[in-house]
């Protein structure tokens, strides 16, 4: 109770801190609205072309598309601690600071600011999945609705880990390695359509190495009402987006093993 | 002759073998660009699976249009470029003014040398890849195909230069917004989705709807990915891929005026930061 009161702190003063500069903020979230909306054009341009994919319509797709862009829009807003953790915090030796305070690093990196500028992003996915739902008339059903908010919870909880294990790789190699982007806008790219298109290998990866599918394939299919084309049933696609915990348990788990390795850079 | 051109050839081989140093970033990028590669073409093939009428561009022609694409995704004006970004915050621009040379030849220069130093590796490994390895393990129907022919390669070859210098002139162009701005960020954040998108590197124009085709074909950005990307393949030969080459050349030279006379303005009242 105590650590979601001082999440609040540290949330309120960040949000202060950027309001100090209220146009770039909006010209930011403007940008970047406009940004994820001039590619979404090429998806449409995709179905215009070819009506379907495997049987998938244009509506479907969308709501694919929401459900994932807005977990990975929430959790990038508050995990921008993490993403620079190698700049900052290791090279600059920062860290040791914050292994000075009584308070998990965890929890400090994640107060390190509340990044309102991906407002343009979250208002983009849920303009997407807003169309979604008119076009595949989605039903929202207590049933479907509970499915949606878990499956964005528990991808917030997965894109976290993500970012976590980003971060932790910062302590062997100072500098934040970019190619972890393939597995965050990587695995983003790839769930924005339905796991069943892809080969064996790459389903198998977004399955049960990083669990993108569990959050945002399995629970998206039943929320649809549509039949699973892998075959999945009822009781795992209700209940796989608590992979995103368990992804995020483990990633938690080494980060804690990076932080007893870590190595200062200050003098 | 010699003498004008040295100054920027200077620059040019300064910078490109600075940039061919960072082989670490290289390889990162050129992991990234396959990870890509291989969800796009597994999406673009969906999409074909079950598509009744015939395309205007076939899925083997497609795949290869991804890799290409994948190879020389460096090519897209992504941004401004970091070395004038960094000089407008530190207002060490005002020591570029002060050089005997061109202010605008110079940047340029110095932008071609940033990109095609960071394409050559990658381009290179991606051709060992996707045109080498990947039939030899039996994915040759996903593998970057061999050109049309003699006249294709050539062709593209000169296309690539021409992509290059094309480039460049789009880079500066963001370089002047940079420096009238003193910020890089919001013509960073606009651009890159802008030139994917109308390059044909989201999606070959060749899907957009039949009725805005024409007009994509004929912007500036087409003859970074589509024009060059066609000829290749040979869906674009003779005349018409030297249409297609004349068009790239002439968006050059019109950028090019437009960005030495909108540099040339913001110059003029520039002012600098630092102290």
């Amino acid at each position: 109770m105590e650590a979601l009161r001082l999440y609040g702190r540290y949330a309120a003063a960040s949000v202060r801190g950027q309001m100090q500069y209220p146009a770039s903020f909006l010209m930011i979230s403007t940008a970047q609205l406009l940004a994820t909306g001039i590619e979404f054009l090429g998806l449409w341009a995709l179905f215009a072309r070819f009506g379907q994919i495997e049987g998938w319509r244009f509506g479907e797709v969308c709501v694919f598309y929401g459900v994932v862009n807005l977990a990975f829009a929430f959790a990038d807003s508050c995990a921008r601690g993490f993403d620079i953790f190698g700049s900052e915090y290791v090279r600059t030796g920062a860290f040791d600071r914050l292994l000075l305070r009584p308070r998990t690093t965890a929890f400090q990196l994640l107060g390190h600011e509340l990044r309102l500028s991906r407002l343009g992003r979250l208002i983009e996915a849920a303009v997407v999945f807003a169309i979604g739902a008119v076009l595949t008339h989605l039903a929202f059903t207590p049933a479907a609705v509970a499915l949606l908010v878990w499956a964005m919870v528990g991808g917030m909880a997965l894109f976290f880990g993500i970012m976590v294990i980003s971060a932790t790789l910062a302590f062997w190699t100072v500098e934040s390695l970019e190619i972890v982007n393939v597995i965050s806008y990587g695995g983003v790219e790839a769930a924005q359509y339905p796991l069943n298109i892809y080969a064996a290998w790459l389903r198998d990866f977004l399955i049960f190495v990083v669990p993108i599918g569990c959050v945002a394939y399995f629970p998206v299919v039943a929320a649809l009402g549509h039949a699973d084309p892998l075959g999945a049933p009822a009781w795992f696609m209700a209940s796989s987006p608590a992979a995103g915990f368990l992804f995020l348990a483990v990633t938690l788990w080494v980060w804690g093993f990076g932080v007893r390795h870590y190595t200062s850079t200050g003098s | 002759m010699a003498a004008v051109a040295s100054p920027y050839l200077a620059a040019f081989a300064a910078r490109f073998q600075l940039v061919l140093q960072y082989r670490a970033a290289a390889l990162a990028g050129f992991a990234t660009q396959c990870w890509w590669g291989a969800i796009k073409i597994m999406v673009l093939a969906a999409f074909f699976y079950g598509a009744a009428r015939s395309q205007p561009m076939s899925l083997e022609h497609a795949i290869t249009y991804t890799w290409l694409g994948q190879a020389f995704l460096i090519f897209l004006p992504w941004n401004a470029d970091p070395d004038v970004a960094e000089m407008v915050r530190t207002g060490a621009v005002a020591y570029d003014r002060l050089r005997p040379v061109d202010t605008y030849g110079w940047w340029y220069a110095r932008a071609v040398a940033w990109s095609a130093a960071r394409v050559a590796p990658r381009a290179v490994l991606m051709f060992i890849v996707a045109a080498g390895l990947m039939p030899l393990f039996g994915l040759g129907a996903w593998s970057l195909k061999a050109p049309a022919g003699l006249e294709a390669t050539v062709l593209f070859a000169v296309s690539m230069i021409g992509v290059a210098l094309l480039s460049a002139s789009i880079v500066l162009l963001i370089n002047v917004v940079a420096v009238a701005s003193m910020t890089d960020r919001g013509a960073n954040l606009l651009i890159a989705p802008f030139s994917n998108l109308l390059s044909g590197g989201i999606v070959p124009l060749a899907f957009f709807p039949g009725w805005i085709r024409p007009g994509l074909r004929l912007q500036p950005f087409a003859g970074l990915f589509d024009t060059p990307f066609r000829i290749y393949f040979g869906e674009l030969s003779g005349w018409a891929a030297l249409g297609g080459v004349a068009l790239q050349v002439g968006w050059t030279l019109a950028l090019v005026l437009l960005g030495r006379w909108a540099l040339g303005r913001t110059m003029r009242r520039l002012q600098v930061q630092g102290g």
